[in-house]
């Protein structure tokens, strides 16, 4: 397979087809009659998925560097490219958005039935700009497509949402808008300063990252803004208030999509950006004990609130709070098994998260309501729906096996060592997460069947389509969770790279400095 | 290997047909037999209650009609067979392992699991003497129950899921017993509380039903997070879960008796006190009874709620090494024993009953690993799958004939009350002979119980001599063995002696259960009059077979911590001691019972006094509720929710922010007149102030 | 072509075209100051011209393109605004009021 495609010569041209093949794809669906538009989204985001899977084979596993790399200029004379490039973090975000795509398009296959074009060209849109988010390399580029995603998602829960979508979409918005504008400046400020210092402007990543620990006294103030940016995406508290609302009022496919992937760009930025950038800052005993206290708040909080939600989505969008704070405590913790833990959990969450919201909307089209009042003894008329409703479920609360487990069980191992009272307290986070999901579970597929419009579900158990929407990411819950190993190995390197990276540099710098020769170890 | 038996059994092993002997890498068999079983099991079960999905629509019709036709067929072929299976290739891996080389324990590696840096789990599976021992009880006591079930469940229309979850329990038991580290343990140690959490919620229509379910999942979880930072612990230390490394490598790098080594073991002892139902995380068990009775019997007495014991037998040089962790362990089971013990004296359903029976007996077999006896332990465990297994199916058998009459008659009485029942004996011959058989293991008659207990207690006994506060243990477990049989034979006397409490109409319809029901009874009864020959004493003319079998198993763990055994006329009058307590607590729980008029459950007067407090079960569950349940919620609903989120995050922050900028915009909206002319003064003012700048600065 | 004369009447230009935005209401009559200004403004590039090169001159054509199309496009919007309120009267004229 890798000898296949290194003939095709796929890792010259494969980032770029993810980049511009969703978005050529919206020209047909603007020029097709609106009834095919959710037929040539399917294609194309298939088409790009499918494309996007040579990565698996085509990336090599053993080395940290950026691979698929390429730098073409864009506007040269602010030092701004077009620099693209996969690592092992970023691998699995750039698969994971492209496979959640067909499944978001079949997902609203009769769920979205006003304005069909517009909806599928902004998620075909959606698509290259969270591709593009998790391959950029140039800091201006990088900018540019995080706020490029905001945009269709601001259309999709203010066109496409529910009842009380307006609140939310704007409250969406200006959350994320604040935080990104922040960084905005940040980056502005870090390359006009290291422009100042070294003579040259440039946005590279790379060179930022040479250059990042001669900011000196700026520094702590651009990692606040990236930090805050990348904090309000993942979201951890208190910032997270947006994403409940947001969830419970975007369509299936924006909650799907916010929860597997927008939410990852925000960890994704620490790992990237704020972390590696800033380490003297990130890694500073009182940065550190603060977003460790504030993952462990999150966990804890997310769910305990998600358990007394009357609303399902409301209840799943609490639970991403949980669930985002084990990942951020794996990145904040810093060894190789916590960050490695971080990602699965990231990629734990996108599929069973993922499944979670198909599920209550696949519900939603059936009877028109997300209240757990409503439900109940649901398992008895629909028994396909509460399998996989049950299969999810425990992919969610990490039973073992499955593969929310792998991720959190990482996290907190690889955390106990420097923070054992924090992972003390977060690991009875999983008896909570029990709680919540289990009762949930409880609520709508057990108990009593009552009411006459449940009653009347039976015979309208999932069809082919719903199933081929779910199955996958079932397949893949089952397959992370016991055979994790060939995407672990694939991460490894640069999960051991981040955690070098997150060293303070103190030392080095300083002495290259030649001013101090006291090192902070 | 042969070492560990006898002459003549050894030659007896020498005469196997190699044909019958199965080398342990066919361990995974084990695994898979049921794995299958409950795959295939769980496709009949959706294939049966709606259409195939994958399929054309008319080759799905043809389908699901062959199912429903089939499917009972199928289903019970397949969910008992497999297990059946799995009992013999246990048995010849039994076998097997005799023909080995080595006395050490045989990992099959079947793949690596979780690698990471130098974190290392292998998906591993390890056959040892220990592993041995439980898998032969797992898939022996299992396919019993499972052929009980057959008959058990026929009229239920959820038969095809009821076996594909049964066969998924037995998967995830295996992996508990069978995994080679902590991970791999953990998997079926929270794949078996899924399951049990499951089949309790089998009837899940009933609120109550999916309720204790759910209970029964949360309490576990809380034992399981101590197993997980247990784990932690575990891994920072020595950098492996793998057991054979572990337990080789950690009493080297902690010292004996230091703190760290008691926690590792408490968090340990805190998961299995959730798996094990023990002081405080036993409540679940009780309410656990919502499920089929056949699943109390697999799972909530013979397999599942023995994985504590399990693990602590399985870590016994750990527990070994930390005495204040043992002495813990030890006076947790036998408090519990007692205080369980207690509650069963005055419940009325005749699940009930057992199910304190069994945290009780649990508390035993932690008092036995608890004093370093790992063996004594791990003997009742077996004994105990027995007995208990017995009682709880002959109960079942009990409750099918109270259903099946009450149906016939239509009438709405509780099936398992025993003050519902009543002289059962007559319709049910074959149930009481059995049922008293398992009665007087569990009292302390010298049966199977009798030998495991006894050996406990006299074990409990030894270290005494080393830490007097056993001599108290020893005390509370007499007592606790004398209200054993006590609650025993009440539990016997109300439901087969006695006059019927039926009702005259229903009376008629009570009758003995299938063949397919009695039979499994049978096998259960003759094991549990012979169980206890496994690791009969030399005093009754034994070897203790077991004993020596564990000591690959217990050796490292007996350096640390080597209880002995009284000798002598000690010995003696210890055995004596047990038994009249046995007696005593048989008679006067018979006696008392047969003695007293009891009234039919519907007209039953309200509890009073002390009894009341037994009745209700000291009230823990109440307390729970009131002290950690509710105010969690109202503290999530009140504080959290609407509090934090709600008034301070949006409140304050979001809609205050939102607010400041709305009041900035209403200033400035005051110049938005709407008037062009305004606008253009402005303008032209403006223009006019940049051109005086501009000359002004120029 | 003098220079100081022809700047003066073109200030003179551009103020009455001012004067005329300030003072009156009706939307053509300000439309046509406008109109006013930018010919003002021809008229210096013009005069500039002639010391700093063609650019001045060449400026005056797009300044007449422009003024072409604003005419085109605010006389659109006067009739727009005329159907809708009969009036052109910039009092009447006020939907932007905050």
């Amino acid at each position: 397979m890798t000898d296949f495609l290194s003939s095709l010569g796929y890792a010259q041209w494969i980032i770029p087809v993810l980049l511009l093949v969703p978005v050529a794809g919206i020209l047909p669906i603007l020029l097709a009659p609106a009834a095919q538009a959710k037929r040539i989204a399917l294609v194309v985001s298939t088409v790009v998925f499918v494309v996007s899977l040579g990565l698996w084979w085509a990336f090599d596993a053993t080395s940290g560097n950026f691979q698929f790399a390429a730098t073409l200029p864009w506007m040269p004379f602010w030092g701004i490219y077009y620099r693209v490039g996969i690592d092992g973090i970023s691998l699995f975000m750039v698969l994971l958005s492209t496979a959640m795509m067909p499944l978001a398009v079949l997902g609203s296959w009769h769920y979205i039935t006003k304005a069909e074009r517009g909806y599928y060209a902004l998620l075909l849109a959606m698509t290259s700009g969270m591709v593009g988010v998790f391959v950029a390399l140039d800091l201006f580029l990088f900018y540019f497509f995080w706020e490029l995603i905001l945009i269709p998602m601001y259309f999709i829960i203010g066109v496409w949402g529910g009842p009380n979508r307006l609140y939310a979409t704007i409250k969406f918005f200006l959350y994320t808008m604040f935080g990104s504008l922040l960084m905005l400046v940040a980056i502005l400020l870090m390359v006009w300063q290291t422009a100042h210092t070294t003579g040259i402007v440039s946005f590279d990543y790379a060179f930022l990252l040479e250059h990042a620990g001669e900011l000196g006294s700026a520094a702590p103030w651009y990692f606040a803004a990236f930090a805050l940016a990348f904090a309000i995406k993942v979201p951890m508290v208190p910032f997270h208030t947006w994403l409940p609302d947001a969830h419970t009022e975007a369509p299936t496919a924006g909650s799907v999509l916010l929860a597997a992937v927008l939410l990852k760009m925000g960890t994704y930025g620490f790992l990237r950006f704020a972390v590696p950038l800033f380490p003297d800052v990130a890694m500073s005993p009182p940065v550190t004990a603060l977003f460790i206290s504030l993952a462990v708040i999150g966990i804890i909080h997310g769910a305990l609130v998600a358990m007394v939600q009357p609303d399902v989505k409301r209840l799943v969008a609490y639970s991403s709070v949980s669930h985002m704070g084990f990942a951020m405590l794996g990145i904040w913790a810093a060894t190789v098994q916590s960050v490695q833990g971080a990602l699965m959990v990231m990629i734990g969450h996108g599929l069973a998260t993922g499944a979670l919201f198909f599920l209550v909307g696949m519900l939603y089209e059936r009877r028109h309501s997300r209240m757990f009042a409503d439900f109940g003894g649901l398992a008895r008329v629909i028994p396909l729906f509460s399998l996989m409703l049950t299969i999810t479920a425990l992919a969610s609360i990490g039973l073992p096996g499955l593969s929310g487990f792998v991720g959190e069980f990482l996290v907190l191992l690889g955390s106990f060592e420097n923070h054992p009272w924090a992972t003390g307290i977060a690991t009875t986070g999983v008896v909570f997460a029990a709680a919540y999901m289990l009762w949930a579970v409880q609520r709508i597929i057990y108990n009593p069947l009552v009411q006459p419009e449940n009653k009347a579900l039976a015979g309208h158990d999932l069809n082919l389509r719903e199933v081929l929407v779910v199955l996958p990411l079932i397949f893949g819950m089952i397959w992370l969770g016991l055979y994790p190993k060939p995407v672990l190995r694939r991460m490894e390197a640069a999960a051991t790279r981040f955690v070098e990276f997150s060293i303070p540099r103190a030392v080095t710098v300083q002495t290259a400095d030649g001013s101090e020769t006291e090192g902070a170890k | 290997m042969l070492l560990t038996l006898a002459g003549p059994a050894a030659q007896a092993l020498e005469a196997v047909p190699r044909w019958l002997v199965l080398h342990p890498h066919w361990v995974w068999l084990t695994v898979a037999l049921p794995l299958a079983g409950f795959l295939i099991n769980g496709k009949l079960a959706i294939a049966a209650s709606g259409p195939v999905p994958l399929l054309p629509p008319k080759l799905a019709q043809r389908i699901t009609e062959m199912v429903r036709r089939y499917q009972h067929g199928i289903v019970t072929v397949v969910g008992t067979g497999v297990l059946l299976a799995a009992f013999v290739v246990s048995l010849m891996l039994f076998l097997g392992f005799q023909f080995l080389d080595t006395q050490s324990a045989y990992v099959l590696r079947l793949w690596s699991w979780i690698p990471v840096g130098r974190f290392q789990v292998d998906m591993a599976l390890q056959v040892d003497q220990l592993s041995l021992v439980m898998l032969l009880v797992v898939t022996g006591v299992g396919s019993l129950i499972h052929l009980f079930s057959v008959g058990y469940m026929r009229e239920d229309p959820g038969y095809a899921r009821y076996f594909a979850y049964l066969n998924l329990f037995i998967a995830f038991m295996l992996v508990l017993v069978l995994g080679s580290s902590f991970l791999v343990m953990f998997i079926g140690w929270e794949g078996v509380g899924l399951c049990s959490y499951l089949l309790i919620g089998f009837w899940f229509e009933d609120k109550a039903n999916s309720d204790a379910g759910k209970k029964a999942f949360l309490v576990n979880r809380i034992g399981d997070v101590g197993f997980m930072i247990a784990m932690f612990m575990i891994w920072t230390t020595v950098g492996s879960l793998d057991f054979s490394t572990v337990l080789r490598e950690l009493p080297a790098a902690v010292p004996v008796g230091g703190a760290l080594i008691t926690a590792i073991t408490m968090f340990l002892f805190l998961g299995a006190t959730g798996k094990s139902a023990q002081i405080p995380l036993y409540v679940w068990l009780p309410d656990a009874m919502a499920g089929p009775t056949p699943v109390s019997a697999l799972i909530h007495a013979a397999t599942m709620v023995t994985a504590g014991v399990y693990l602590v037998a399985r870590t016994g040089v750990l527990f070994a090494m930390a005495p204040i962790s043992s002495t813990i362990v030890a006076g947790v089971g036998v408090v519990t024993a007692l205080f369980a013990a207690s509650m069963a004296l005055r419940q009325y359903d005749i699940k009930k009953v057992l199910a304190y029976s069994t945290i009780s007996q649990l508390g035993y077999m932690f008092l036995g690993v608890g004093t370093g006896a790992f063996a004594a332990g791990i003997f009742h465990l077996i004994t105990h799958a027995f007995f208990k297994a017995l009682l709880f199916l002959g109960a079942g058998s009990v409750i099918h004939a109270m259903h099946h009459a009450y149906h016939e008659v239509h009438s709405s009485e509780d099936a398992q009350d025993m003050r519902n029942m009543g002289g059962l004996r007559k319709a049910m011959p074959w149930t009481t002979v059995l049922m008293w058989i398992a009665a007087l293991a569990i009292a302390g008659m010298p049966l199977s119980g009798f030998f495991s207990k006894d050996e406990i207690l006299a074990y409990a006994f030894g270290r005494g001599h080393d830490n007097p506060v056993f001599y108290l243990y020893y005390v509370l477990g007499i007592v606790t063995a004398l209200m054993t049989a006590f609650y025993m034979a009440r539990l016997m006397a109300m439901t087969f002696h006695g006059k019927s409490r039926t009702g005259a109409d229903a009376e008629p319809y009570l009758h003995e259960a299938p063949w397919i029901m009695t039979g499994p009874l049978v096998v259960l009864g003759i094991l549990t009059v012979f169980g206890g020959m496994i690791n009969l004493p030399t005093w009754a003319g034994g070897h203790h077979w077991l004993q020596s079998w564990l000591l690959p198993i217990t050796a490292t763990a007996e350096m640390y911590l080597r209880p002995e055994l009284p000798h002598g006329t000690t010995e003696y009058v210890l055995i004596g001691l047990a038994l009249t307590a046995a007696l005593v607590g048989l008679v006067a729980g018979y006696r008392l019972t047969v003695g007293q008029t009891i009234v039919p459950a519907r007209d039953a007067p309200e509890e009073r006094g002390f009894w009341k407090v037994l009745y209700h079960k000291y009230y823990v569950d109440e307390l729970y509720d009131a002290v950690i349940v509710r105010p969690l919620i109202l503290f999530s609903q009140r504080f959290l929710w609407k509090g934090v989120d709600t008034r301070v995050v949006d409140g304050v922050f979001v809609n205050g922010s939102a607010g400041i900028s709305r009041f900035l915009g209403q200033i400035g909206s005051r110049f938005q007149t709407g008037q062009l002319g305004f606008y253009v003064l402005l303008f032209v003012l403006g223009a006019l102030w940049i051109l005086r700048a501009m000359v002004g600065g120029g | 072509m003098l220079l100081g004369p022809s700047l003066a009447l073109s200030a003179v230009l551009f103020g009455i075209g001012v004067i005329g935005v300030l003072v009156r209401r009706n939307a053509i009559v300000i439309f046509m100051c406008v109109e006013l200004m930018l010919n003002a403004v021809n008229l210096s590039f013009v005069a500039l011209s002639q010391y700093h090169g063609v650019g001045g001159r060449v400026m005056v054509f797009f300044v007449m393109t422009v003024a072409a199309a604003e005419a085109a496009v605010g006389l659109a919007i006067m009739i727009a605004v005329f159907r809708h309120l009969e009036s052109v009267d910039l009092k009447n004229i006020n939907l932007l009021h905050g």
